[in-house]
């Protein structure tokens, strides 16, 4: 693919909270670009950042405790981190939106469903307010939910989980959005309707033909619907590649321990799983050089002087290792 | 075929009873929980209950405890029914059953140290000297894999997994035979889920425990479960081998539930047909008619919903498996 069609670009994106015991790295040197129309992953484990990446890119980092302190984030040829207000209230919720984890806290639970969903359609498109009520009937009927002209005047609390997160969905749809961030959509919910709801997601992608970020922890998930993904651990990324590198040849020994880790459903009782020793750092005292080295069986000398650069290890597989080479060709013994 | 039974439960139920108003409380349903679940559990072997939230796995664990008091049904733990165990009787048995629970955040006291929290049932049960109880506190610390030198520290000095770590050394410090499991790793990362599993694999091999294994997560419950029994709505719908519920499932909701995880391969996934089960899961306060699942069911006929299908076998083997549908093994 060529190099022009980047819709969005994040370039060294550095986002801490300043704390009364410390600064917490909570996003430490973020660099990825989405490509038009495709669905890329983020994936970590709780504390990676992959949050935080999300609601950098939409400004949406809670004062005066956070910060943006470096980077670019670069959509349709602007900054976004350079925006005054009002443009970026203009492109929020319009060209990106995003779809929250828990829908039982993301919605306002004293106005009906309708007002919420029409307040972005208003806002953005200029309709008044009858063509308003339409255009939200018909992202209800769009997000599956029916009897649409009933349920409008409906409050959160008379919609189920499930139900919820469509209307989110809708909300999120209601402008066409270029890019649809869906940080954990599913994670509140049961397994069959978390399939519903990915589901409804994917085919609005290929209706609408936008992209999606997706940010999950369940490496399921992710295999099922990223084309590309981007593995996070305490605030960097660790590995980048096309889906299949990252579950069939993992260069990087966190992304390797994440695969050994997992309880598939597909595979008879094994015997032991094999987890990545100890826990993840505190983002407040990261360990010198790499950060993963603590858990890592490979380390050498050199993890512990310096970070390791993201490096193209080969075409559109980066790896943040010193060993990675070696890794690739199959120099060193895999322990896991 | 049934020998070396540890804990079988007949027929457990568990209802709810709402009332509304303030001074003049009128009875205004009954949320039925646990309806009615036969199942039973082998000396050393782990049996897993999965099901969606409201399914009423939890409170099958709870009460078989009595943390919670049944509303009928029996729970025989080694030829005597706990239900109907007097207050002392259940004390003392309780010592034998004990249970983890989800949230290792919620389940450990702020203000006691785990030193205190794992040695209270100790103290409870008035075993030992409190010398002796350090001891043996310490002890416990270093077999689920924590630093005994860290027995005075407070539970927010340690991580999701370090705290889960202290939940099964309080269980372990009776040295209980049977353990309880409410979802003990579905708050924690899967790196450290991991860890914990296989913490819990260890210690049932080196203390002969018997698990009831309760998860959300499938996988994770058929990676560690030796027989599997799915609930939905307070029914138990399908029981059978773990790796039969996998290879052919016979229920339709236990076909849609397995369909419904993504199998972390992408090829795999790629290839895989997908059944998504529409609707969501109905109030138990007024459960449908007849088969539960029912209205989700793309295989309903009218007699789904007009009677209610029992726990029938059907393994021709030695090893059981119960499916509770008209059309056991059709496919959906």
């Amino acid at each position: 693919m060529s190099t022009n069609n980047k819709l969005l670009e994040v370039k060294d994106l550095k986002t801490y909270f300043f704390t009364d015991y410390g600064t917490v790295k909570a996003v430490d040197g973020v660099s990825f670009s989405l490509k038009k129309g495709e669905t890329l992953g983020i994936v970590g484990e709780t504390g990676s950042g992959k949050s935080v990446t999300a609601l950098s890119i939409l400004r949406l980092i809670p004062k005066p405790s956070g910060k943006i302190v470096g980077g670019k984030i670069i959509f349709n040829g602007k900054n976004i981190l350079e925006m005054d207000l009002k443009s970026l209230q203009n492109f929020r919720g319009n060209r990106i939106s995003m779809i929250f984890q828990d829908p039982m806290t993301s919605l306002n639970p004293v106005f009906t469903i309708g007002n919420q969903i029409m307040e972005s359609v208003i806002l953005h498109q200029r309709l008044s307010k009858k063509s308003a009520k339409n255009e939200a009937m018909k992202l209800l009927e769009l997000v599956g939910i029916s009897e649409a002209r009933k349920r409008l005047s409906s409050y959160p609390h008379e919609f189920s989980g499930g139900m919820r997160q469509r209307v989110m969905i809708a909300m999120a749809i209601a402008n066409t959005p270029d890019i649809l961030i869906a940080d954990e959509p599913t994670t509140a919910l049961d397994v069959t309707i978390q399939a519903q709801i990915l589901e409804l997601i994917d085919e609005l992608k290929h209706k609408t033909n936008s992209s999606i970020i997706l940010i999950t922890h369940d490496l399921g998930v992710v295999a099922k619907y990223a084309r590309r993904v981007m593995v996070m651990y305490a605030g960097k990324p660790v590995e980048f590649s096309e889906v299949d590198n990252i579950y069939y040849k993992a260069l990087h020994p966190y992304t390797m321990g994440l695969m050994n880790s997992i309880t598939r459903l597909d595979e008879e009782r094994r015997g032991k799983l094999k987890p990545i020793k100890g826990s993840p750092p505190s983002l407040i005292d990261l360990p010198k050089g790499c950060i993963f080295r603590n858990r890592c069986n490979y380390s050498i000398d050199k993890c512990s002087k310096r970070y390791p650069p993201m490096v193209e290890i080969k075409k559109g597989h980066f790896v943040a290792c010193y060993r990675s080479e070696e890794m690739m060709e199959n120099k060193i013994v895999r322990k896991n | 075929m049934k020998d070396n039974i540890l804990l079988e439960v007949k027929n457990l139920k568990k209802y709810f009873y709402l009332r509304s108003g303030f001074f003049f409380q009128r009875s205004s349903g009954i949320v039925k929980a646990v309806d009615g679940i036969n199942f039973y559990i082998r000396k050393g072997e782990t049996f897993g209950l999965v099901g969606e939230s409201g399914c009423g796995k939890s409170t099958t664990a709870r009460v078989i405890l009595r943390l919670i008091a049944p509303t009928g049904g029996e729970a025989m733990y080694n030829n005597t029914d706990l239900f109907k165990l007097n207050r002392t009787q259940m004390f003392k048995t309780r010592r034998e059953i004990q249970i983890i629970f989800q949230d290792p955040y919620a389940s450990l006291s702020p203000r006691m140290t785990i030193g205190d929290i794992i040695s209270e049932p100790l103290e409870i049960h008035k075993i030992d000297d409190k010398k002796r109880r350090i001891e043996k506190v310490k002890n416990l610390l270093e077999v689920v894999g924590l630093n005994p030198e860290h027995i005075n520290r407070y539970p927010h000095e340690f991580s999701g997994g370090q705290r889960q770590r202290v939940g099964v050394a309080r269980a372990l410090a009776l040295t209980p035979k049977l353990l309880l499991c409410d979802e003990p790793v579905s708050a924690l990362d899967v790196s450290v889920q991991a860890q914990i599993l296989n913490l819990l694999s260890g210690l049932q091999k080196e203390f002969n425990l018997t698990y009831l294994f309760i998860a959300h997560d499938l996988s994770v419950v058929k990676h560690v479960s030796d027989r599997v029994g799915v609930m939905y709505l307070g029914k138990l719908v399908e029981v059978a081998k773990s790796s039969d519920l996998y290879k052919k499932p016979l229920h339709p909701y236990t076909m849609g539930l397995l369909s419904a995880i993504p199998i972390p391969d992408p090829k795999l996934e790629r290839k895989r047909k997908r059944i998504v089960l529409e609707g969501d899961v109905p109030s138990p306060i007024d459960p449908p008619s007849g088969c539960r699942f029912h209205p989700r069911c793309p295989n309903a006929k009218d007699i789904c919903s007009n009677k209610e299908p029992e726990l029938k076998n059907y393994s021709g083997d030695k090893d059981e498996h119960l499916a509770a549908c008209f059309f056991a093994g059709k496919p959906i």
